[in-house]
């Protein structure tokens, strides 16, 4: 009886072991699957023009070339597109942050009249489509003179990120009203309350948040196109976008691809040290949602 | 939308204030006392950039551009009134419509991308060597820059140098030139984007997945139900939020689609194929300078979207969030 009963569950084990492999293949093949495209661009970038276009195909390049990254940096723009996209995602981000923190603070734990009417209010924000509006904002920023400059990109920005705003409420609804209100018979100005203690709990959520706007906004390309037409004054992601056309007429594929690659190796950077937190944020996000 | 626009409450007088103030809240937080008054003061201080923003940047363009989709306008010029004549040539504009028919095919991508990742979610949920590792790959594409990947995807493309028929030709298969094909277009730019967002739909399922008891499971088991029925009756009712969540989420954004029609087909693909309702906008209006039409336009797939989020709103009122 009981040797009949250990060989089932002996054959359960194993056929749990070998399903395990099957799905472990399974997964490994998407994975390369996922990956391939992202290795192609390296391997191209570093091959010769006459290796991009041989047939058979060469996978791997003979012998590295790269000086195709050394051109990219002396004849292209993508150092000025770089310099732009950083100036652009670091102000947004960073004022924006300090700006959706704080109101974040007065709609969750502040006496602030008419609180849900202006929380329902910023609200409706999100269900505004960026297409539906970039015709109005265009020309509201070419009446006075901001078009071809960054200031289109960053301004709106700086007042705030709604998603971020109800994020960092939702955050602040788990910390009690007596920490706030201790704080206040303890004669804090509210400002202190915000810089001292608030912004220390908020910390985690924060950073989370701020990691995924500096995505977005980093690799934003149609309020971009629309507002930058000289080519030094334009984002990265335009740059690329350009380079791809000017320099496909030349079939100098390795350059486009080595820009390419270069514009998103900022965020994969990023993303690989935050990577733990980055995910927490995003299944968050889903759960909340 | 209406309530951002409330007055202050200082153009009330302040017995009225009081009284109302009475009226709406429990006594302790009675807004009689200066303490009160000052934290009112500091908390619309606060609050203040964000309502401000929301008014200059978005409420004043959606009123502007409801206003500019009934008159004829370059951008420049004067705005002519012309009543609804933008909107009766939409219903017989044959190339808007095309980029809506195309925006709303290129949806048959979400329930593939979604089946996928469900799949792939499930399969990560098992003890496996290596498994942060594969989450990372999956992930990266979603994470790289659209626009760059926009362009790898075009080059991968190509007919005769294109990674995607180099492999095809692995098993003999000879591929089409895909992006110049107004039959494969489409399919090509739906495959690009289920590989793009597959691992953040993959991310959030399997974190949904993982949270649902084990002794449900268990339970399941020892009444003998196969892995078949425990998939249909636990794992997809317990998953449900979070497919409707990226359903939605998903039709919102693809109903934005742009940046990869805009790079990888100049000009909106053989016959037009691949022209999205965003690219036809933007072609409209910064092109061909017809800021009035596109404004229409705009304006048409703004109240689909809202339609859409409406419904989200609505059906998901539950297990959202909960405005005290």
């Amino acid at each position: 009886m009981s040797t009949s009963k250990d060989k089932n569950q002996l054959s359960r084990t194993a056929r749990s072991r070998i399903t395990d492999v099957i799905v472990w293949i399974i997964l490994a093949a998407g994975a390369a699957f996922m990956i391939a495209p992202l290795l192609w661009m390296v391997t191209t970038s570093l091959k010769t023009q006459v290796e991009v276009f041989a047939l058979p195909p060469v996978w791997i390049p003979e012998v590295l070339q790269w000086d195709t990254y050394v051109r990219m940096w002396q004849d292209s723009l993508v150092l000025s597109g770089f310099k732009n996209s950083a100036i652009v995602a670091f102000t947004v981000t960073i004022i924006g942050t300090f700006t959706c923190s704080l109101a974040a603070f007065s709609l969750a734990k502040m006496r602030l009249p008419y609180r849900n009417a202006i929380f329902i209010g910023l609200l409706t924000g999100i269900m505004i489509p960026f297409p539906t509006i970039m015709i109005p904002q265009f020309v509201m920023f070419a009446k006075i003179g901001w078009v071809d400059t960054l200031l289109p990109l960053i301004v709106p920005a700086i007042f705030g990120n709604i998603v971020m705003i109800f994020f960092l409420r939702q955050y602040l609804e788990s910390v009690p009203n007596s920490l706030v209100e201790a704080a206040k018979i303890d004669g804090a100005s509210y400002w202190q309350i915000f810089w001292r203690m608030i912004m220390p709990i908020i910390r985690p959520a924060v950073a989370a948040q701020f990691i995924l706007w500096f995505m977005v906004v980093w690799n934003d390309y149609l309020a971009p196109i629309l507002y930058l037409n000289t080519p030094e004054k334009q984002t990265l992601q335009v740059v690329i976008a350009n380079m791809n056309v000017q320099y496909a007429t030349q079939r100098d594929y390795p350059l486009i691809m080595a820009a390419s690659f270069v514009a998103l190796l900022p965020i994969l950077a990023v993303f690989l040290v935050f990577q733990r937190q980055i995910i927490e944020s995003i299944a968050l996000t889903g759960s909340k949602g | 939308m209406t309530s951002a626009t409330t007055p202050a409450p200082t153009s009330l007088p302040a017995a009225a204030r009081q009284q109302a103030a009475n009226r709406k809240k429990p006594p302790l937080s009675d807004g009689s006392s200066r303490l009160h008054r000052s934290e009112k003061k500091w908390a619309l201080l606060f609050v203040a950039i964000p309502v401000l923003g929301y008014l200059l940047f978005i409420l004043y363009p959606v009123l502007f551009a409801l206003y500019a989709s009934f008159t004829r306008w370059n951008g420049l010029g004067p705005m002519r009134f012309i009543g609804l004549d933008n909107y009766v040539a939409l219903l017989g504009d044959e190339r808007f419509q095309l980029s809506l028919f195309n925006t709303f095919f290129y949806m048959i991508g979400i329930p593939i991308g979604l089946a996928l990742s469900l799949a792939l979610a499930i399969a990560m949920n098992r003890k496996l060597v290596g498994l942060t590792a594969f989450r990372t790959i999956y992930y990266i594409p979603v994470i790289s820059s659209l626009a760059a990947i926009a362009i790898l995807w075009q080059w991968a493309y190509n007919g005769d140098f294109g990674l995607v028929n180099q492999f095809l030709g692995f098993f003999g298969i000879e591929g089409p030139n895909w992006l110049a094909d107004a039959t494969w277009s489409k399919p090509a730019i739906i495959m690009m984007a289920v590989w793009k967002g597959l691992g953040y739909s993959m991310l959030l399922y399997l974190a949904a997945i993982q949270s649902v008891p084990r002794s449900l499971y268990e339970a399941a088991e020892l009444d003998g139900a196969g892995a078949w029925q425990r998939f249909r009756t636990i794992t997809l009712p317990m998953v449900q939020p979070v497919t409707f969540f990226l359903v939605v989420t998903n039709i919102i954004q693809g109903a934005m689609i742009f940046t990869e029609i805009q790079i990888m087909t100049p000009g909106g693909g053989p016959e037009y194929s691949t022209a999205s309702a965003v690219y036809h906008i933007w072609r409209q209006a910064f092109q061909y300078q017809q800021m009035g039409y596109a404004t229409a336009m705009a304006i048409v797939l703004g109240i689909l979207i809202f339609i859409i989020t409406l419904i989200q709103f609505r059906l998901n009122k539950r297990s959202s969030f909960v405005i005290d």
